[in-house]
């Protein structure tokens, strides 16, 4: 397998723009990366998009516009790993030697409050099943009763998010919050409050991959996509890890071994890492599935400054999902873009000192997961 | 709640009344022996086909929230409580709303019971009827 390498990013800011189409944010995104990358039309051999909420042929419509179709354009979904699931097969293609040059990007604008999701039959919509928070509350109220987690943990991690948001230009949230306003904020589900909860918005994301290295290009030492064990699900055919048997390791356990595996290192050489947190608990949750933290260790790692400036692992500096909202299908490439930055030394003031190995992760409703290492070399 | 227009489950399959006491319909493995629910006809474990069981109505609180905000298709009243309950005698953890709305009512390892009532009324009149779990001491008042 050759390496991969990312020749050129860009990103729309997340956030909402109802005057503008989703191909408009796309195309801003794609845009951007193509001129990065100093390439143009013809110069990429195929297209991979991710989109939940784009419908029919997203990627072919964003294209088009820019008039950059002809290639072969495929869209991925895979919940909030859909821009993961993208950047796998799209940096197998290369990695493989099918293609020299792929395009790998993500656009979403996602309707407002509660996420609807096909997912669920019309019945437990009507049943009351169909609540997304409310599974993000069993999980971190299974954090909360099992671990040493609390609920002013979960607040830090939102206060965390926050302060690095502000330093960030693409999010949507850039204010610092305190403690006791993400603590006296409503409840939308126990043991969750709204300032603990990412909000569903729009965005989008573009990477340019390419076989060949060169001066300022980040390489894709392991994109691995992992989907859920039989038994890691309650039997309620809701797939949602986090809730069901320890004894089985969840999908994001399972493609962080085999990113690891396939980059040659271990979660001691991570040097910056941007996390599924959709909401706080979920990124404790993360960071003890991922092996970054010690399976229970999460609350002592945020109340002793784990995940802050100058910490052994900064987590989440470009503020989140907490903090730049959460466009499905551009999310997971948004973190691929701040850690390309990172890894050049070119993020201003989120920038951690002598970067060198990054770790993606986003898990999605399915289940599946998606882990990216990302290497300076 | 209205019942003008009749009164139906709000899908087949799920639960049953049988001799006064209601049961959830699950599904058995014949090879495997795991249980699901609701229940198909294929193991979600294993792959092989299943044969239906009832069990009920004694359960467990696993874990519990409250839900404030009416998800998207949501027809019935909020707050509503949402939790895991695992039911008594079984490997079987299900997904389920509760009767309960104030978590500090609540915790973990309490007593449940399966009850089965309207939750709303359709577009056509008709009583919606849906499964929870009430704890036992409030159930029994």
């Amino acid at each position: 397998m050759r390496p991969v390498y990312v020749a050129g990013v860009g990103i729309h800011p997340f956030g909402r723009f109802p005057d503008r189409p989703l191909t408009d944010l796309g195309a801003h995104a794609v845009r951007a990366a193509l001129t990065e990358a100093a390439i143009g039309r013809g110069d990429f051999e195929a297209a991979y998009c991710g989109s939940v909420y784009g419908g029919v042929a997203v990627g072919h419509k964003i294209l088009t516009r820019l008039g950059l179709s002809g290639t072969p354009i495929i869209n991925f979904e895979a919940g909030c790993a859909s821009g993961g699931a993208a950047l796998a097969v799209g940096s197998a293609q290369v990695a493989a030697g099918v293609h020299d040059t792929v395009l790998v990007f993500g656009a979403e604008k996602m309707p407002r409050g509660i996420i609807r999701s096909s997912f669920f039959d019309p019945w437990r919509e009507a049943a009351g099943l169909a609540a997304t928070p409310a599974y993000f509350a069993l999980r971190a109220q299974r954090l909360l009763s099992e671990g040493d987690v609390t609920a002013e943990d979960l607040a830090r991690v939102s206060v965390k998010n926050h302060d690095y948001g502000v330093h960030n230009p693409f999010a949507m949230y850039r204010k610092s919050i305190s403690l006791e306003e993400v603590l006296n904020s409503p409840v939308v589900c126990e043991p969750l409050r709204l300032l603990m909860l990412c909000a569903p918005n729009e965005g989008a994301a573009a990477l340019v991959l390419s076989a060949r290295p060169g001066p300022g290009r980040v390489r894709v030492a392991a994109a691995e996509l992992r989907s859920h064990l039989s038994g890691s699900v309650l039997g309620e055919h809701t797939p949602l890890s986090g809730l069901g048997d320890d004894a089985v390791p969840p999908p994001t356990t399972l493609a962080a071994r085999a990113a690891f595996t396939q980059a040659g290192v271990g979660p001691s050489d991570v040097d910056v890492a941007e996390v599924q947190d959709t909401d706080a608990a979920r990124e404790l949750l993360s960071l003890e599935e991922l092996g970054l933290v010690p399976v229970g260790g999460s609350g002592a790692w945020i109340r002793g400054g784990g995940g802050g400036p100058g910490s052994a692992l900064p987590v989440n500096v470009s503020g989140g999902l907490l903090s730049k909202g959460e466009p499905l299908g551009a999310s997971a490439l948004g973190q691929i873009v701040e850690l390309t930055w990172q890894l050049r030394g070119s993020a201003g003031p989120r920038q951690v000192p002598a970067a060198r190995w990054a770790l993606a992760h986003t898990v999605g409703r399915g289940a599946n997961a998606s882990v990216v290492l990302l290497c300076r070399d | 709640m209205s019942t003008t227009g009749g009164v139906r489950p709000i899908a087949e399959g799920l639960f049953e009344i049988t001799g006064g006491e209601p049961r959830l319909i699950v599904a058995r493995c014949a090879s495997c022996r795991e249980l699901h629910f609701p229940a198909s006809d294929t193991c979600p474990y294993c792959g092989d086909p299943c044969d239906t069981e009832r069990v009920g109505p004694e359960g467990r609180l696993r874990l519990f929230t409250v839900v404030h905000r009416a998800p998207p298709g949501y027809r019935g009243p909020v707050p509503y409580g949402f939790g895991v309950v695992a039911l008594t005698g079984h490997r079987l953890e299900v997904i389920t709303r509760l009767t309960e709305i104030d978590p500090a009512r609540l915790r973990p390892n309490l007593p449940m019971r399966l009850e089965v009532a309207p939750l709303y009324t359709d577009d056509d009149g008709q009583a919606v009827l849906s499964w929870a779990f009430a704890p036992v001491a409030a159930a029994a008042s």
